[in-house]
């Protein structure tokens, strides 16, 4: 009965929000080109070789970056922006008197953008693949899998690491200034740019303990069949998911204590 | 006396402006460690590129530190006027309110594009200038006053053709109404400016030297400060910047003629 419910509740949020998304296709595919920054690295990597001091084939590197990009494309995360705009705009007040946390709606928001987007990131593979055809590959069907999964894993961390910061709302009212801030380590450090292979050793020694290596570079190794620690990435992936939604969990009873509507 | 009062309405832009931003101290406190991290992440970036090699494209290290100040210049004058500014016309269309600006005796051009200031990204523009400082030390280049005349004319170009095209894309607003997502395509392309135009493919260089100028902005005035630009790279980029400027222009009376207001 109550899994029933839930059901329903998840499908109809679904529905709505992946009809509301197809309306602004254009807008998704827009954003979805925005997103070709790794191509242009790989030009500047094997224009100029610099990936053979890093022992990785000019087709492995150009397989990392595309895997690189679809990860990117399938974990991009902009809940801080819509929670700070409807907390201004107060909105979120009817939201909480809802018996369904806010953020249920923003996810769904999320998954219904990543489902419109799907044509649109393969029409890009696909020019890709006809500029660089000998990158071709099919990956096996459990590999397939398990970064589909890491990847869902990535979008969750960055989903609850920018749900934190836009709990910081409650305090601050402009909270993504904050997410701007965290935006730089994960575009520098979470091999969007430069896979972490190639980073100098004294970074190495202590990104693994971080959750940036985790958003792209692991999912995106896992998914070109660069060699990579299957099991390691996916258990910290999950320690990390763990550990944010506590924070998450504590964050949000004590801004919604502090919480005064706007605009009422 | 027409230009002493756009000079004394643009006084009064800076006055309300400021006062306004200034309301939100932590946010530009927050901004200022936000550019310090992006231009570390930069340089980090760059020097992954020079571990084993020596040269990128032609270009040393020391010498590409300078595309990357002069481009975190670039990048601050976007951030303090471009873009609280121009992206500002999304919303003056959305929601009609650009039936006031045409109201008003003044340029609707010159008020809409100077119209706000973002008081963070000077300090954007003041780290630019100190690496540049710097990078004129490590490379031991002497001032003179020919030279700094050609530096601030291709500085000066670069602004141009980067406000037209943040310009052609937002007037493109008038008919498309939601161009967030276009703006970010722009941005995602002016990341390339952080390099070497020299460092990337054929096809690249052409692209983004006759499609999106992007070479002309942070090249040129990089290798003038070198002392090894022709001079009719130069002089070709000053022609750019005018067709830049004045079609933008044009562009903007165009679209205004396709203005039909919001809700009436």
């Amino acid at each position: 009965m109550i899994s029933n419910s839930l059901n329903r509740k998840i499908f109809t949020l679904l529905k709505v929000q992946y009809s509301n998304m197809l309306e602004y296709r254009v807008e998704i595919a827009l954003w979805a080109i925005s997103g070709i920054i790794p191509f242009f690295m790989l030009n500047i990597w094997t224009n100029n070789n610099l990936n053979e001091s890093i022992n990785i084939s000019d087709i492995m590197l150009s397989r990392y970056f595309l895997c690189a990009f679809f990860v990117r494309q399938f974990s991009v995360v902009w809940v801080v922006f819509s929670f700070e705009e409807d907390s201004l705009l107060g909105r979120v007040s009817p939201y909480l008197i809802q018996p369904l946390n806010p953020f249920f709606r923003y996810f769904a928001q999320h998954i219904a953008e990543q489902i419109t987007r799907f044509p649109f990131a393969l029409i890009i593979a696909f020019f890709f693949f006809i500029f660089n055809p000998e990158s071709i590959w099919i990956p096996n069907l459990s590999i397939l899998f398990l970064s589909t999964i890491s990847t869902f894993l990535s979008f969750l961390i960055q989903f609850l690491i920018q749900s934190i910061v836009a709990c910081f709302c409650f305090w601050t009212e402009k909270a993504s200034s904050i997410e701007r801030l965290l935006f730089i380590p994960t575009l520098f450090l979470s091999g969007l740019l430069a896979p972490v292979a190639s980073f100098p050793e004294y970074v190495k020694s202590w990104i693994y303990l971080t959750p940036f290596p985790y958003l792209i570079d692991f999912p995106a190794n896992l998914l070109s069949g660069n060699k990579t620690n299957v099991f390691g990435g996916l258990s910290m992936q999950i320690l990390w998911i763990v550990f944010l939604f506590l924070v998450f969990r504590k964050i949000w009873s004590a801004g919604t204590k502090k919480y005064t509507a706007m605009g009422s | 006396m027409n230009l002493r009062k756009y000079l004394k309405v643009y006084k009064n832009f800076l006055h309300t402006s400021l006062a306004a931003e200034l309301e939100y101290k932590t946010n530009i406190l927050i901004d200022l460690i936000t550019a310090i991290l992006s231009l570390i992440g930069s340089i980090f970036l760059i020097s992954i590129f020079f571990q084993n090699n020596a040269t990128i494209g032609g270009w040393e290290f020391e010498e590409a530190l300078i595309i990357q100040s002069i481009y975190t210049i670039l990048n601050g004058i976007t951030n303090t006027w471009f873009n609280p500014n121009l992206t500002e016309i999304v919303k003056h269309i959305r929601e009609g309110t650009l039936d006031f600006v045409l109201l008003k005796p003044i340029d609707s051009q010159f008020f809409i594009s100077l119209k706000k200031i973002n008081p963070s990204g000077f300090l954007e523009i003041i780290l630019g200038f100190c690496l540049l400082l710097f990078c004129m030390r490590i490379n031991q280049i002497n001032l003179n006053l020919s030279f700094l005349t050609l530096f601030l004319i291709t500085i000066i170009c670069s602004i141009f053709i980067l406000y037209s095209l943040w310009f052609f894309i937002c007037t493109t607003t008038i008919w498309f109404v939601k161009t967030w997502n276009a703006i970010e395509v722009l941005r995602s392309f002016l990341y390339i400016g952080r390099f070497p135009l020299n460092s990337f493919s054929f096809s690249l260089r052409i692209f983004f030297s006759v499609f999106i100028p992007i070479a002309f902005i942070t090249t040129i005035p990089s290798e003038v400060f070198l002392g090894v630009s022709q001079l009719w790279k130069i002089l070709l980029e000053v022609i750019v910047a005018t067709v830049f400027l004045i079609t933008s222009r044009k562009f903007w009376l165009f679209a205004l003629k396709f203005y039909s207001s919001a809700s009436s």
